[in-house]
């Protein structure tokens, strides 16, 4: 089951310049252990103590995870998720 | 990525009529550019979802279809710039902390002073703030960036 992850340009060093890559999960938390799998750091890049970081955004096609279940978000065949780290500050 | 933001003067003036336009809270926004030029063409004032004087942020839908337009076009956040409202245009620690675009120049205006602006550019990556110097254009075209219509002679 693949689905399509887009990667930001600053966790691009974590997939070898890749823009895109492919990972398989039901949930976003399976999707994220799977990528970690075959690209060592990235979770730690996302998750902190079970949760997604607050300034990193995820999105199973057009939704925001943060309103459809976090890290438990239902994720499939054909779905793209997009990573994007917040643009925010003080 | 040569240490020296050149930017047009319309796009400075935009960025500062946005901050004085959201003033006291904090403004922001991207000025786009062609992927590898480091050369910011197109303004985008966005929304600051914080409407904070002390905070500012993307909103969550706007930052996606920012980003896919952007993808889009083969374009990259060439400038980032946000305004500080009472205190001086240089990076908060929350601003180092939270810079996730190593190429992108950081722009900071701040409007504490009605009359005066300041506007300075940086570079912040893996939380070292370097900061360059702004080099004002009224074109590319004789800017040695490769611009607007017409290229530089070689």
């Amino acid at each position: 089951m693949a689905v399509s992850v887009s990667i930001p340009t600053i966790l691009r060093t974590h997939t070898d310049g890749a823009k895109t890559v492919e990972a398989s999960g039901g949930t976003l938390a399976q999707l994220i252990d799977d990528l970690d799998g075959r690209y060592l750091g990235i979770k730690a890049r996302l998750v902190t103590d079970g949760s997604l970081h607050r300034f990193v955004n995820v999105y199973v096609n057009d939704e925001d995870v943060r309103f459809s279940g976090g890290l438990q978000a239902a994720v499939a065949d054909g779905d793209t998720v997009t990573i994007l780290p917040a643009v925010a500050g003080g | 990525m040569d240490g020296v933001l050149v930017i047009r003067r319309d796009l400075v003036e935009a960025m500062v009529a946005h901050a004085r336009r959201d003033h006291p809270d904090e403004a922001c926004g991207v000025i786009a550019g062609p992927e590898g030029s480091d050369r910011p063409e197109r303004f985008i004032p966005m929304v600051n979802a914080a409407r904070s004087p002390t905070f500012f942020e993307f909103e969550s839908g706007d930052l996606l279809r920012l980003y896919r337009e952007m993808a889009g076009n083969d374009e990259v956040p060439v400038v980032i710039y946000h305004s500080h409202t009472a205190t001086e245009a240089y990076p908060s620690r929350t601003d180092v902390s939270l810079a996730s675009e190593p190429e992108a120049h950081y722009v900071l205006v701040s409007t504490r002073d009605p009359m005066e602006h300041e506007l300075r550019s940086y570079r912040i990556v893996e939380g070292g703030v370097t900061e360059e110097p702004v080099e004002v254009v009224e074109s590319y075209m004789f800017a040695h960036t490769g611009a607007d219509d017409v290229p530089d002679c070689r």
